[in-house]
């Protein structure tokens, strides 16, 4: 296994825990925990493809897709923990209602 | 600046820039005027491309595929159009329904509302120009945050847990598409989707599962049936002026993207049973979102799961485009959902906004409250119903004109199943309008109380509705623009299947 094989094969991992903690926690924090380690694994799957890529160094282009993916992965993030935090003051709990009509 | 694709960029996020650090009273009247500068230069750039063909741009100079490329051919410009239309006339009615000072929690909600709903104008200019997937990402995800961050504005539970669904199916969808660009660029190499292009043609190269991810997490955006779950309440959940532009323009724009690439890009990697699988997505989506209109009782709630059936239309237009020989229909198929597209962008902010009129003057928005209307807002009254009119498709409406053109691709293509869809879908829809329409015209005991309307309120929502339904009367330049640049040259001819 080539090291490009090895961290695709993590991203690949990374992926599959974030999507099951997406899609299984009802917690609105540990959804967005769960979207993060999403992109970590987008982010990591970038950089070995920069690796598998590299010359005489590395190909910047996929470092500077993340970089920018890291700002807007934290503004997102932001903006879903303050929803978060206003949906606990108002409703007293961080989890939505699993019947859409009663919302 | 000398170029029309840097004042429809800049006004907007300067704008949203300045009106946040402006006193609150001036900023719904700066924002106006930028809404008017940025359909002066979409309208500049439209004419640009009318005259001299598609256009191009390189930001600061630098050329792909290192630089960041912007483009503008017909289809571009005709949404940069609409798109700068329906947010000007929604910006007049906002002035209206933010009028309220009386009310402190509505003040602090209209002083939010302009920056965001700035960034948003820019966000959606900046994705109709974009000429490279990842930029096409950036555009996607600031489009998403301002959209949730304006879905929340209204406070309130209802309003922030539709915001939080909203924000976290979107959150998931376009990182399931940077996992596909990131795949994409694995195998390409390159962002810039005309160098893509280049190098997926014949279909040799089709990275199947980079297109999966791609394509599930803009179907995510555009509200595909069965990803359609966050729409309906955080489209009705919303102030009105929102609720009318993330109807009419934000889910287009991700399907604007699924166009792009699917029948742009990668025409040749597509294969038609995928293409019939969108259109059984499509299809579901108008039967379920209709029958959901019919049985929902609160007004923006119809318009809202109204508008997941207009989407499934859309999807119409992959199968259609497939089919054996070549013909003109693919020029049908095309026009037509682009057509449909644009024509349901004027109908549907023309309906939100008499909802959001409703809304504002009865304080709730049940149907069956609704009765007497004709006499109180009679304005109202006619802009629903010529909205309704377009949403239908009845002629004389742009919409008549986008599902006949459909229509005839479904017989040319030999695919009468899609045929009989758009008859079903288009009843449901006469349907639901029709429950609408009669409880307006109910003569009933006048509610005691009603607040008075500003004006512009009724008259922004009757020009968007007059607007949908001239596009059925003019539709010769629309379609001419359309194929400036002709992005979909090679599909038409039969060469793409």
């Amino acid at each position: 296994m080539s090291t490009f094989e090895l961290y695709a094969a993590l991203a690949a991992v990374l992926f599959a825990v974030g999507l099951y903690g997406f899609f299984v926690r009802q917690e609105l924090v540990r959804k967005v925990v769960g979207l993060n380690i999403i992109g970590a694994a987008v982010f990591l799957l970038l950089i070995a493809i920069a690796y598998r890529n590299r010359g005489d160094f590395a190909d910047p282009v996929p470092h500077a897709m993340v970089l920018t993916g890291i700002v807007v992965a934290v503004s997102a993030t932001a903006l879903a923990l303050a929803l978060a935090r206003r949906i606990e003051d108002e409703t007293g709990t961080r989890r939505l209602p699993e019947d859409e009509e009663s919302s | 600046m000398s170029s029309p694709f840097e004042w429809l960029i800049f006004l907007p996020f300067a704008g949203g820039v300045i009106t946040f650090l402006l006193p609150g009273k001036s900023r719904p009247w700066l924002a106006l005027l930028l809404t008017v500068g940025t359909f002066a230069a979409a309208w500049w750039l439209a004419s640009d491309v009318w005259r001299e063909g598609p256009q191009g741009y390189a930001l600061g100079g630098w050329e792909a595929p290192l630089g960041i490329n912007l483009y503008a051919d017909g289809l571009s410009a005709l949404l940069l159009l609409t798109t700068s239309a329906v947010m000007t006339l929604a910006s007049f009615y906002s002035l209206g329904y933010f009028s309220r000072e009386a009310e402190a929690s509505s003040w602090t909600e209209a002083r939010a509302f302009v920056p965001l709903w700035l960034f948003l104008l820019g966000s959606l200019n900046a994705l109709f120009v974009s000429r490279d997937l990842f930029n096409l990402y950036v555009a996607l995800e600031l489009l998403t945050i301002a959209g949730v961050a304006l879905v929340a504005l209204a406070g309130g539970a209802t309003a922030l847990r539709a915001g939080m669904r909203y924000l976290l199916a979107a959150f998931l969808a376009s990182l399931l598409y940077l996992m596909g660009v990131a795949l994409l660029y694995g195998e390409f190499g390159v962002l810039d989707l005309a160098l893509i292009a280049e190098a997926a043609e014949g279909g040799t190269r089709a990275p199947v599962i980079a297109l999966a991810f791609v394509f599930l997490g803009l179907g995510i955006k555009a509200a595909l049936f069965p990803f359609h779950a966050w729409l309906p309440h955080a489209h009705a959940s919303a102030p009105a002026p929102v609720s009318a532009v993330l109807s009419a323009l934000v889910v287009k724009a991700a399907f604007y993207v699924i166009l792009r690439l699917w029948v742009d890009v990668f025409a040749d990697s597509v294969t038609a049973p995928a293409a019939q699988a969108a259109g059984a997505l499509g299809a579901a989506g108008i039967l379920w979102g209709s029958f959901q209109a019919l049985r929902e009782q609160r007004l923006k709630l119809v318009v809202a799961h109204s508008t997941v059936a207009q989407v499934g239309y859309l999807f119409l237009l992959f199968p259609l485009l497939t089919g054996v020989g070549e013909g003109a229909w693919r020029f049908d198929a095309w026009a037509g959902g682009v057509y449909h597209m644009m024509s349901h962008a004027f109908a549907k902010g023309a309906l939100f906004l008499a909802a959001g009129t409703i809304l504002y003057a009865y304080g709730n928005d049940q149907i069956s409250a609704m009765r007497g209307l004709t006499r109180t807002l009679p304005i109202t009254t006619v802009s629903f119903g010529i909205a309704g009119i377009a949403l239908v498709g009845l002629p004389p409406s742009g919409s008549f004109i986008a599902k006949w053109m459909l229509l005839t691709a479904t017989i040319e293509s030999a695919q009468w199943w899609w045929a009989v869809v758009i008859g079903a879908g288009t009843l449901l829809s006469g349907a639901y309008v029709y429950r609408l329409v009669s409880a307006a015209f109910t003569p009933d005991t006048l509610p005691e109380s009603i607040r008075p309307v500003p004006r512009v309120m009724e008259y922004a929502s009757l020009i968007l509705a007059l607007t949908s339904l001239g596009l059925g009367l003019r539709a010769a330049e629309p379609f001419d623009l359309l194929e400036v640049g002709a992005p979909f040259s090679m599909i038409v001819a039969g060469v793409g299947t």
